[in-house]
């Protein structure tokens, strides 16, 4: 079956190419667009790793179709930060050593930007709860959780300022 | 993992899904948030000649609590569930239950719809619906008809739905009393290893009525009538949760897997309707 012109706006880009409709988002981020930021973990739908932003919602890239992404807008870890200008999220896992080995970590800090939209001011209950459609195999959890604490309260105080 | 060739279709309206299931049948399946569908196309267990999105399908979205009559469009998901003001307050028992589903993710994604269609025993919809008495509109070629969701359900995977017809509302009168819904998972994400939803109304200390339903203990949701039964005129005292309970564990079928064997999976059972029996009361 052939190809289907599929249209995305990544990290602000409008993109366009051609895929089959059964090419996952996550390989057309990786290897159609060279967004390698999301990562491929367990390809079940449980880890979180390849958790992007689709439409204002947190989704598991692995399990979306690229053509039912067809028209939608996306955010990866890369349209978050970068290396000159990281998110107050990365500057806080960085801070808090909310990393060990960085696999899991473009997918938790997407998520984590969704889910502070969503509740700029949770306890730690509801972080943990919040988080939990990602897994880290290095941290524990517990510096994860206090990094997304922490940029929870400078992204309020930088709020408070600005008003 | 790639799933088999198949070809996309994003129709704008039932009709226009119901004519592309009706065109295609048994090689086209309708693709609601997809979290069932996909990892199974993935293993190539299910096999998609035609996915029908209904993504574009606005009639299939929105929440509607009229007149005590609650009214829930197929593509409605489950985030949208837990978030609805409306909803939380007429029937509480369908945000407690929402959150025991899945992970934030799967929560944007997974639908109404997709959940009580599928026919997978693993999902909490199904239970929940039978609890309460609600009635799933299908749209075929030849119109609408109804379902009650207690005669929905075959067999896994199995249900009255036909191939050419989409499962477009569910419907249900807004309970009254205590509502809970209890279930024990492995982790966050798993399937339940066994869940309760259960419904009572309680007037002078004695229950005037009750409704209880369980999940992933049969190849289809449990409702049981005989341990709603076994509460109805009881002041709900540990005689009459034990005599549900007994009741509820004659009626299911659970089988061995890999949550456990039958013998535990039947006390997980017993302890997830006690437990949920006990909270619905304290809500009456």
């Amino acid at each position: 079956m052939g190809k289907m012109h599929i249209k995305l706006t990544v990290n602000g880009k409008e993109e366009e190419l051609l895929a089959e409709p059964r090419e996952l988002l996550i390989h057309v981020l990786r290897e159609e667009l060279g967004i390698t930021g999301p990562h491929i973990g367990c390809e079940t739908s449980h880890c979180g790793a390849c958790t992007v932003d689709m439409n204002g919602k947190s989704v598991k890239s692995c399990t979306v179709f690229a053509a039912q992404a067809n028209g939608a807008e996306i955010t990866t870890i890369e349209g978050l930060g970068n290396p000159d200008g990281l998110h107050v999220l990365q500057e806080m896992f960085k801070e808090h050593h909310g990393l060990q080995c960085g696999f899991c970590t473009p997918g938790m800090i997407t998520r984590a930007y969704r889910f502070l939209q969503e509740n700029p001011d949770p306890t730690e209950e509801e972080v943990r709860f919040g988080m939990s459609g990602n897994l880290c195999r290095c941290t524990g959890y517990q510096n994860i959780v206090k990094a997304i604490l922490a940029a929870a309260a400078e992204m309020n105080a930088a709020k408070e300022a600005a008003q | 993992m790639i799933p088999n060739s198949f070809q996309y279709h994003r129709p704008d309206s039932v009709d226009a899904a119901v004519a592309l299931l009706t065109q295609y049948g048994d090689e086209a399946r309708p693709l609601a948030g997809g979290h069932s569908l996909i990892p199974m196309m993935k293993l190539r267990m299910a096999d998609v000649q035609h996915l029908v999105d209904l993504q574009a399908i606005g009639s299939l979205k929105g929440i509607a609590v009229a007149g005590g009559t609650v009214t829930i469009g197929a593509m409605t998901t489950q985030h949208e569930l837990i978030n609805d003001a409306a909803l939380a307050k007429a029937v509480p028992l369908i945000r407690e239950a929402s959150l025991q589903i899945a992970d934030p993710q799967v929560r944007y994604a997974g639908t109404l719809g997709g959940n009580v269609a599928n026919g997978d025993p693993g999902n909490d919809m199904p239970g929940l619906m039978q609890c309460l008495d609600a009635v799933y509109t299908l749209s075929g070629p030849d119109g609408a008809r109804e379902v009650a969701a207690r005669d929905f359900y075959e067999a896994a995977y199995f249900t009255a739905r036909e191939d050419n017809e989409l499962l477009v509302s569910v419907r249900f009168d807004a309970p009254k009393g205590g509502y809970a819904y209890e279930k024990q998972k492995r982790k966050i994400g798993d399937y339940a290893t066994a869940a309760a939803a259960v419904l009572i109304e309680k007037s002078g200390g004695k229950c005037t009525s009750a409704s209880i339903a369980m999940t992933n203990l049969a190849d289809t949701p449990v409702w049981c009538a005989a341990a709603s039964e076994a509460l109805v005129g009881s002041s709900l005292d540990d005689a009459a949760i034990g005599a549900a309970v007994a009741a509820m564990k004659s009626a299911i079928d659970p089988q061995e897997d890999n949550r456990g064997p039958v013998e535990f999976k039947t006390h997980v059972a017993g302890v997830v309707l006690a437990r949920a029996i006990s909270r619905a009361a304290s809500r009456a």
